[in-house]
């Protein structure tokens, strides 16, 4: 456990310190943002009724990018070879990939969260504790799988590629559970019309982290 | 030897589905002809489900045990899974059109068929971009183990995701009770493209060792 806090807490301060990955995040975030406007036109209805699967298209495609990242930074200077050296259980370094993927969108949903809220005129207020549990729970799967095969495509050449493609289908469940919880949430429907979906979220989570503690060894060998 | 056996024992299994679906089986009443395509269509799923169990089962025990022969029961077992799933679907869609008057619906069903589909092109996909073998074989693997666990999380997240927004528009008479003929040749169909599956993962993980022994 303390070997995961110390890989979050390196790829925070490293993050802190170049602002790499969350400058062109937030910025590609305000693109989307533009491309979905032009998409659906200046009705408002249409937003409204788009909003759960937008919101949720902001997140993948951003994380598609962030995840990607994640062990891109490991290759310079052998940091690959100093990882894979670490004593002890390779799970851990999992666990801090996986907390600082998690940090890292929860900033950039912040962010979308209130860019959608000021360029549709949204109030996101009202719903927010409901709203940011399925965030968690939605963000928490997508991180899972994505810090896994994120490790996986690192190495090949054509890794942009074949990051989204492996990882979209895989995901598909994280998705269609978010966004219909989502779309409860927003809908203003009792929150617990959304139970069945964050059961689901939750168990996909926990089908999605076993599996990732248990073979991220065998990836991380490079 | 045994698996040229193999291979004259699956291809005259074919030919007796051949048989039994156009000779034995009775024409369907209600939907004629068409509904002959299940015979194609039902064991091609089971087929690939079997295949996508073998994926998982050559993923773990490479994993655990680490002997290449492992591995290359997965990959073998992943291409004719493909494969038949991409069977399935094709053969659903032609299947639909005079039943369903549509090539495609986002039925349950369908949907959480070709996300399967999906999940295992792009495990092929990672397949085709390692060259080195140990290295693909844990990727693979990992990729392998992963799917087979989805499968349920897809299947039920789809289920919901169409219940919830619409009951099911489509689906018309069907075989519910299904006739004896009926149920014999789908039986026939069955153990005809099982023993076919057989025979491919036989060929293809002795031309994978082959290719192994010699490439190093």
């Amino acid at each position: 456990m303390r070997r995961a806090w110390i890989v979050v807490w390196k790829d925070v301060l490293s993050e802190c310190r170049s602002k790499e990955s969350l400058n062109a995040l937030v910025f590609f975030s305000l693109l989307l943002l533009f491309v979905f406007q032009f998409a659906l036109g200046p009705e408002r209805a249409r937003v409204e009724a788009a909003l759960p699967g937008l919101l949720w298209l902001g997140f993948i495609l951003a994380g598609l990018l962030a995840f990607g990242r994640t062990f891109l930074v490991e290759r310079e200077n052998d940091c690959w070879e100093g990882l894979v050296l670490t004593p002890g259980d390779k799970s851990a370094i999992y666990l801090g990939k996986l907390a600082g993927n998690v940090l890292l969108m929860a900033v950039v949903e912040a962010v979308l969260l209130v860019l959608f809220a000021v360029f549709f005129s949204l109030d996101f207020t009202g719903v927010l504790p409901a709203l940011s549990l399925v965030l968690a729970l939605g963000t928490l799967g997508l991180a899972a799988v994505g810090t896994l095969f994120g490790a996986i495509t690192a190495q090949l050449r054509a890794r942009e590629l074949l990051f989204p493609v492996l990882l979209l289908p895989a995901v598909v469940p994280v998705l269609l559970g978010s966004v219909s919880a989502t779309q409860v949430v927003l809908s203003g429907q009792p929150f617990g019309d959304a139970a069945q979906w964050l059961k689901l979220l939750a168990a996909a989570d926990l089908v999605y982290l076993v599996v990732g503690l248990l073979t991220f060894e065998f990836v991380l060998e490079g | 030897m045994a698996v040229r056996a193999l291979g004259w024992l699956a291809g005259l299994a074919l030919v007796a589905g051949l048989v039994t679906a156009f000779g034995y089986a009775p024409r369907e009443a209600v939907q004629g002809n068409v509904q002959r395509i299940m015979y194609l269509h039902v064991p091609a799923v089971l087929t690939a489900y079997l295949a996508f169990g073998l994926v998982f089962l050559g993923s773990v025990g490479y994993l655990l045990t680490r002997r290449p022969g492992w591995d290359r029961l997965a990959m073998a077992a992943a291409e004719p899974g493909v494969i038949f799933t991409g069977i399935t679907i094709a053969s659903g869609s032609i299947w639909g059109k005079p039943t369903w008057g549509t090539w495609w619906t986002w039925d349950a069903r369908l949907t959480s068929t070709a996300v399967l589909f999906l999940v295992y092109v792009g495990y092929l996909l990672l397949r085709g971009m390692i060259d080195e073998p140990d290295r693909r074989a844990r990727a693979a693997a990992v990729v392998g183990i992963l799917g087979a666990a989805n499968i349920p999380i897809v299947h039920f997240s789809v289920k919901w995701w169409r219940a919830l927004h619409q009951p099911a528009t489509i689906l018309g008479p069907g075989p519910s009770p299904i006739a004896a003929p009926i149920a014999l040749t789908l039986f026939v169909n069955w153990i005809a493209f099982t023993l076919l599956l057989l025979y491919l993962l036989a060929k293809r993980t002795e031309i994978a060792r082959l290719e192994d022994t010699h490439a190093g």
